[in-house]
């Protein structure tokens, strides 16, 4: 695999802890640890200093953070920290960012705060575990048992719900607002098309899927949860109803996390035994980036910069890496 | 992951006011050197520190898998998730439920979600009875009767308030609801924490003989003493639970495996909502190993263990505790297995 490998171009970086997300800050490949810190280049920034990072999103140079202390914490490239949510000890389940605004979740509460820094709150039917806002105006998705309710925080009408029988995870919006997914407790996926609430089921994964992502054009949903990564069709208005879905990087090992370039139709594979590849969708075609190293842990965060020069993993023991693509 | 590696979950359920808060906080005070995680339903009344203390809302929901019995805890299955990226600050999980909860979901969360079964294993359901109460609550509350019929451990908890035929009737009447559980009588919860942690009920390999407790020598209870009312269970009353109780079926040598496990899979699956626990040791034709199984309603969990001995008596022994459950025909069924 030598001439297809990019191993060589890795460094490695000292994570320390279990890396729950990975985020560029400016120029500045950034770790958020399960032990509440974030490692931003070569500091340590203590997000969280009473708790563990729960979960992360980016929002532009700002990496947002939920912690089991109940705070919900921006970092900005120069490491400093703004509190900008208290729970009260509550756990922050979920979190999501878009364009200066943010939400998140600790059990039913669900809070979103706009750019201004207002905060609206609403109490979901049951515990929220997933949050996505809509591409379009200032509307957020809460997944949580039998469905997903879409809330407009600034409208006093009551969210419209999404119903769908079982546990929904994680939530996820495609690109262009058209089409709704959420992760399931029973190994699948579950969509619904925005403009007529459709149903479509995904499924036949061994494993609950926690990772997903968007192509850059929104046409592909690439999948964590298999023994492949298994990337969904949306281009067309059916999205992948009746279609089946492409699979690449199948290995006999489970995917844990999945990251799509920013420019290209590359993804970024991560597996449960710490390898790493980049997998081209049009032909499958495969680079190694990080070989197995089962004894370091399963790849548990993956992020591309903006420009998708560069990609930093880190795994559940502690381990992390940057690779700079080669000019 | 080992088994051995696994975090232990214990699930502390009980009726309203039994004791559980106060075992729990007994378990907590001790100079035990243990990190215990705490999952409870109210925070404040735990008057410990410096123990990792996570508040619960018991959401429980039915699986997407047409099997109406099979609910699991959602809140538990995001919280063990959460507590397993603090990996190495603690020992074992504590889950105290509410007292009304019913134990099924807390433990068919560890049968079903993959993820919490590869980091966490259920260790045993220990259930605080009050002494003076339980006997009326398992006439009226059907919670109640549940939490017996689950228990791998009775927490027998106020006996000091009753008279000894008080407690004689109570505990024949646990015993006839679920004669298999370990029984300690107690005074504000007064256990030894041996007895209440680091059971491995659940544990497969350990599922070494299945008999009624009150026939094991209970040399551990030490208010047999100080109340100066032991061995009253060798002259236990019977009593009989007309919805509540336990089948148990023997037959010398061995099953036919062909005819053994579609039995217990459709027997499992047709009366999974009635039967609570089951639990056996069998031998299986030409099969060296012992096979032992355990579920929890429709749950099954099996495997082959330990060979049987030289000399052993290979014999085949099932149990179930349950609701309304037909004993002849499970009889009936069980002994149609017969190699």
């Amino acid at each position: 695999m030598a001439e297809n490998s990019l191993t060589q171009h890795v460094a490695s970086l000292e994570a320390g802890e279990h890396v729950i997300a990975a985020a560029f800050l400016s120029d500045e490949p950034a770790l958020a640890l399960a032990n509440g810190a974030i490692r931003l280049g070569d500091r340590n920034v203590a997000a969280h200093p009473q708790g563990a990072i729960l979960c992360a999103a980016l929002d532009g140079d700002r990496l947002l953070t939920g912690g089991d202390d109940g705070r919900v914490v921006a970092t900005s490239p120069d490491g400093a920290t703004q509190m900008i949510g208290d729970e009260k000890g509550k756990w922050i389940d979920a979190i999501a960012a878009r364009e200066g605004a943010l939400a998140w979740s600790a059990g039913k509460i669900v809070r979103a705060r706009d750019a201004k820094g207002i905060v609206k709150t609403w109490t979901a039917p049951t515990s929220a575990r997933g949050l996505a806002f809509l591409p379009k105006g200032y509307r957020v998705a809460a997944a949580h048992y039998n469905g997903v309710s879409l809330w407009f925080p600034n409208a006093d009408a009551a969210p419209q719900v999404m119903e769908w029988k079982g546990s929904h995870l994680d939530a996820t919006v495609s690109p262009d607002g058209r089409f709704l997914v959420t992760s399931m407790q029973e190994n699948a996926l579950h969509g619904w098309r925005l403009g007529d609430g459709r149903n479509m089921r995904m499924t036949g994964y061994p494993g609950k899927t926690r990772s997903v992502s968007w192509s850059h054009d929104g046409h592909w949903l690439a999948t964590s949860g298999a023994e492949a990564c298994v990337v969904w069709p949306f281009k067309e208005k059916d999205g992948p109803m009746g279609k089946a879905p492409r699979e690449c990087g199948v290995r006999p090992h489970r995917i844990t996390q999945v990251a799509f370039h920013p420019r290209a139709l590359v993804v970024a594979v991560g597996y449960a035994d710490g390898l790493v590849l980049l997998c081209r969708l049009g032909d499958a075609a495969e680079i190694l980036v990080r070989d197995s190293a089962p004894d370091e842990g399963a790849i548990s965060a993956l992020a591309w910069d903006k420009t998708g020069a560069r990609l930093l993993f880190g795994t559940d023991a502690g381990r992390a890496g940057l690779l700079t693509l080669p000019a | 992951m080992s088994e051995s590696d696994k975090t232990p979950v214990t699930v502390l359920t009980g009726y309203l006011g039994a004791g559980k808060t106060t075992l729990l906080n007994r378990i907590l005070s001790e100079p035990h050197g243990k990190r215990y995680a705490v999952i409870v339903n109210e925070f404040g009344e735990i008057g410990i520190d410096n123990e990792l203390v996570v508040g619960a809302d018991e959401e429980v929901f039915e699986m997407n898998n047409g099997c109406i019995c099979c609910t699991v805890r959602g809140d538990l299955i995001r919280i063990i998730e959460g507590l397993m990226k603090r990996k190495g600050k603690f020992d074992a999980i504590i889950v105290e439920t509410t007292g009304l909860a019913d134990p099924a979901p807390v433990a068919q969360t560890f049968f079903v979600d993959e993820d919490v079964r590869a980091r966490a294993r259920l260790d045993a359901v220990v259930t605080v009875a009050d002494a003076k109460w339980l006997a009326a609550r398992l006439r009226d509350a059907p919670e109640a009767k549940n939490q017996i019929a689950f228990a791998d451990v009775i927490i027998l908890n106020k006996v000091d308030l009753v008279t000894p035929a008080e407690l004689a009737e109570v505990e024949a009447r646990i015993r006839a609801i679920n004669p298999y559980a370990r029984l300690h009588k107690a005074t504000k919860c007064d256990v030894a924490i041996s007895e209440v942690l680091e059971r491995r009920a659940f544990d497969l390999d350990r599922i070494l003989d299945i008999e009624p407790e009150f026939l094991h020598v209970d040399d551990h209870d030490h208010h047999d003493h100080d109340h100066g009312h032991g061995h009253h269970h060798h002259g236990l009353k019977h009593f009989h639970d007309e919805e509540m109780q336990s089948v148990s079926a023997r037959l010398d040598g061995d099953l036919d495996p062909n005819k053994f496990m579609p039995w217990i899979n459709a027997l499992t699956q047709e009366q999974g909502p009635k039967i609570l626990r089951c639990k056996g040791i069998v031998s299986l034709k030409d099969d060296p190993k012992r096979f032992v199984f355990q579920g929890v309603h429709m749950m099954l969990d099996g495997e082959p263990q330990r060979d049987w001995k030289a000399g052993e008596k290979r014999e085949s022994k099932v149990v179930f505790i349950g609701r309304d459950l037909d004993e002849d025909e499970i009889r009936r069924g069980f002994l149609a297995c017969a190699a």
